[in-house]
């Protein structure tokens, strides 16, 4: 284990360094006399004669906070000591003085890695930012533009008939005007769909019977929208019969609800 | 046989007699239950292991010959303790058992051990009975054997009064038990002229996996398993006089188009759909050779039309500002079309040749009718009808279609609807709503005997075929 891989991420680590440091300074600096043990026979004269430059050291380097979410900042601090020649944070930081410090804003996960030169040597230490991705945002909303299905079930209504008859009522008729405005503005904003004009009907008749009834419930709805300028090409009538009720009661308010002509989304 | 050819004529006889009688009745043919006299049915015995199917056995004799309707079932309880097995048990009227026949024992104790002996145990009180079945099964090599005999116990005799005597052998479980209970069956009904039901088959529509699927079933309810599985909505059955294949209205595509499946394969066979909102409510012609159904292919109302088996060589019938479903041809005489209309108002059965032409109203224009189904013979139709009803609530009825009359069958109990025949002609399955839930029944033609068919999901549209 050495210097070199101090880690900045906790507090516990910067006590770690301390105590690295402090190591260091026992085994290292052979110039300052250690202070406690008993000296051992110094080795003779070479280190009088020419005196090797201290091998610079890294006193800190840190990023707080260690963890962030992507798009929130980090700050790299550090310090460093000795006789240096050249000091640098890569990636992306390049040459820094001999203490400072500097936000970043890493993307992904990046180990940033201090390297000190000089006379006496080499030394690097790092230090890692955890980035992660942050909850999405909400969907693109396209303004004031809403889906072919959205203004189907939103601005369009259903057109009500009689029972057993598929004749255009007067409320109908002001229904169908109504929609055929809407209609004709949503494909002319959408030039590739169709409209399915579904025909229902109530449970009453038989359900064979029900599948022509409500096959004519859906083109004369189609026919009328037609007259009031919406493409007869655009409206595709489809008879469901019975087969698909809004409501299951056996009650005049439910029946009334599947005597209808709706409309949805083709291809 | 001499004996049979009797039998029938003056049967025949009777059934006209029974017709005549019952003038403001609808004239159908079908005899009450109990037209052909009363049956007794004793337990049949199975040697060895053969015992162990014969619970089954003897309720599907049962069932099978109750069912038909054309006997009054005699309760098992008034039956002697004494039951022949085969012709040779039969004791003659004056014969005596010489060697156990003891002074002492008296003539009445002789008489109460020999009881059920003699055919005039059977055919006086209490039991009353003009036929009954006797016999047993064996276990021989390996397979369930049955030797069946039916005896007309009004005779004074036992040697002139059998009537049926046969052999029959299935496997050794409760299926073979089934089967062979269900052979001798219909060869007791064909004496008496009647049409098996066995081996006959009832498509239907339901909705028990999660969506509504061409179902199959045996006649009586048992066996029942899917035709298609499209996952959309499969309705209207028909299915090919031959009973080869079903055609049925499908929203597969997103519109109600007319799909033809193989029954023989369960594969689906080519058809080619008109360019139409909607191709529905098929139906084959006698011959199979072509569909009549109704479609928009011209524009506006739907029409019927009518196509060979593909779907190719279309031809308009009907030509007319109303909503017009379900053709049917008339089974003996391919001219004459029953079909639905709403070309007066509510909709009503029409009559029409196949050309189109000679279009006359069947039902009176009270209430809504639909679902016309041929009788087997032709003269008659079943159909559900609301007369006498609010919209919605439909009963079965039969009309004699050359007179127009009509006799009701079910009588509000639910919403019944789809009636279908038999090839006996003498039974109608149909479906019957009670409050949620639609499940089929069976029944005999004078509303009689219904029977509840299916319990699982909704079911409904059942069409007898082969």
């Amino acid at each position: 284990m050495g210097l070199d891989k101090i880690a900045s991420r906790t507090h516990s680590s910067v006590v770690v360094l301390a105590l690295a440091l402090s190591l260091f300074a026992v085994g290292c600096k052979k110039k300052t006399p250690p202070p406690a043990p008993p000296p051992p026979p110094p080795p003779v004269v070479t280190p009088k004669a020419a005196p090797t430059p201290a091998r610079p050291t890294v006193s800190s380097f840190t990023a707080e906070p260690s963890a962030i979410e992507r798009g929130q900042a980090s700050t790299l601090r550090w310090s460093v000591s000795g006789e240096t020649s050249g000091i640098s944070i890569e990636p992306a930081i390049g040459s820094v003085n001999a203490s400072g410090s500097r936000q970043v804003f890493p993307g992904n996960t990046t180990t940033y890695t201090l390297t000190v030169t000089g006379p006496g040597g080499t030394a690097t230490s790092t230090a890692t930012v955890n980035v992660t991705a942050p909850p999405p945002p909400p969907p693109v909303r396209q303004p004031s533009k809403k889906s072919l299905s959205e203004i189907l079930s939103s601005d369009v209504q259903d057109a009500l008939f009689d029972y057993d008859q598929s004749t255009i009522r007067e409320d109908a008729r002001a229904v169908l005007t109504r929609n055929a405005d809407v209609l004709k503005a949503a494909l002319a904003d959408n030039p590739v769909s169709a409209i399915v004009v579904e025909g229902h009907a109530d449970e009453r008749g038989s359900a064979e019977y029900n599948l022509g009834l409500a096959d004519r419930r859906a083109t004369a709805a189609k026919e009328f929208l037609v007259q009031l300028g919406v493409p007869a090409d655009r409206l595709k009538p489809v008879s469901y019969g019975k087969e698909r009720p809004q409501c299951t009661d056996s009650s005049e308010g439910c029946w009334q609800k599947n005597r209808r002509a709706h409309f949805s989304a083709g291809q | 046989m001499k004996k049979t050819t009797i039998t029938a004529v003056s049967l025949f006889a009777l059934a006209i007699a029974a017709a005549l009688v019952a003038q403001d009745r609808i004239v159908i043919g079908i005899e009450k239950p109990g037209g052909k006299g009363s049956m007794a049915v004793p337990d049949f015995r199975g040697a060895a292991e053969a015992q162990a199917q014969m619970g089954v056995f003897n309720q599907v004799l049962w069932d099978e010959l109750d069912g038909s309707g054309l006997f009054r079932m005699v309760p098992k309880t008034s039956y002697p303790l004494n039951v022949p097995q085969r012709p040779e048990d039969w004791m003659s009227e004056d014969s005596r058992q010489p060697a156990n026949s003891r002074p002492s024992t008296g003539a009445a104790a002789q008489a109460t051990r020999e009881l059920g002996r003699r055919l005039r145990d059977w055919s006086g009180p209490p039991v009353n009975a003009t036929y009954s079945p006797i016999g047993y099964t064996a276990v021989q090599g390996g397979r369930l054997v049955l030797y069946g005999w039916l005896y007309n116990v009004g005779q004074p005799d036992a040697s002139g009064a059998q009537v049926l005597g046969k052999v029959y052998n299935s496997t050794l479980d409760e299926a073979g038990a089934r089967d062979v209970a269900r052979q001798f069956a219909a060869d007791i009904l064909k004496t008496f002229g009647a049409t098996s039901l066995n081996g006959s088959k009832v498509v239907f529509v339901s909705t028990r996996s999660g969506s509504k699927e061409i179902w199959m079933m045996d006649y009586d309810g048992s066996n029942q398993k899917p035709v298609t599985s499209y996952k959309s909505i499969s309705t209207t059955p028909a299915v090919a006089p031959d009973g080869s294949k079903v055609a049925f209205t499908s929203f597969l595509r997103n519109r109600p188009e007319i799909l033809v499946h193989s029954l023989l394969t369960g594969r689906r066979l080519p058809f080619y759909n008109q360019d139409a909102s909607m191709n529905a409510t098929p139906s084959f012609t006698p011959d199979g050779s072509e569909i009549l159904f109704s479609s928009t292919a011209g524009g506006g109302y739907a029409q019927i039309y009518i196509c060979s088996a593909d779907g190719r060589n279309l031809r308009r019938i009907t030509s007319v500002r109303a909503v017009e479903v379900e053709p049917k041809v008339n089974p003996k005489n391919r001219s004459e079309v029953v079909f639905v209309s709403g070309r007066s108002g509510p909709q009503q059965l029409y009559k029409m040749n196949i050309e189109g032409t000679d279009i006359v109203r069947l039902t009176t224009g009270e209430g809504e009718a639909s679902n016309p189904a041929w009788h087997p013979e032709g003269q008659h139709i079943a159909f559900a009808w609301t007369k006498g009803f609010e919209p919605g609530n439909f009963n079965i009825f039969v009309m004699d279609v050359a007179s127009r009359r009509v006799e009701q069958l079910t009588h509000g109990a639910g919403r019944n609807e789809n009636p279908t025949w038999a090839p006996d002609g003498k039974h109608i399955v149909f479906s019957r709503r009670v409050g949620r839930t639609q499940q089929l029944y069976s029944m005999l033609a004078d509303g009689s005997q219904v029977k509840q068919l299916t319990t699982q999901g909704e079911n409904t549209m059942p069409v007898w075929s082969k």
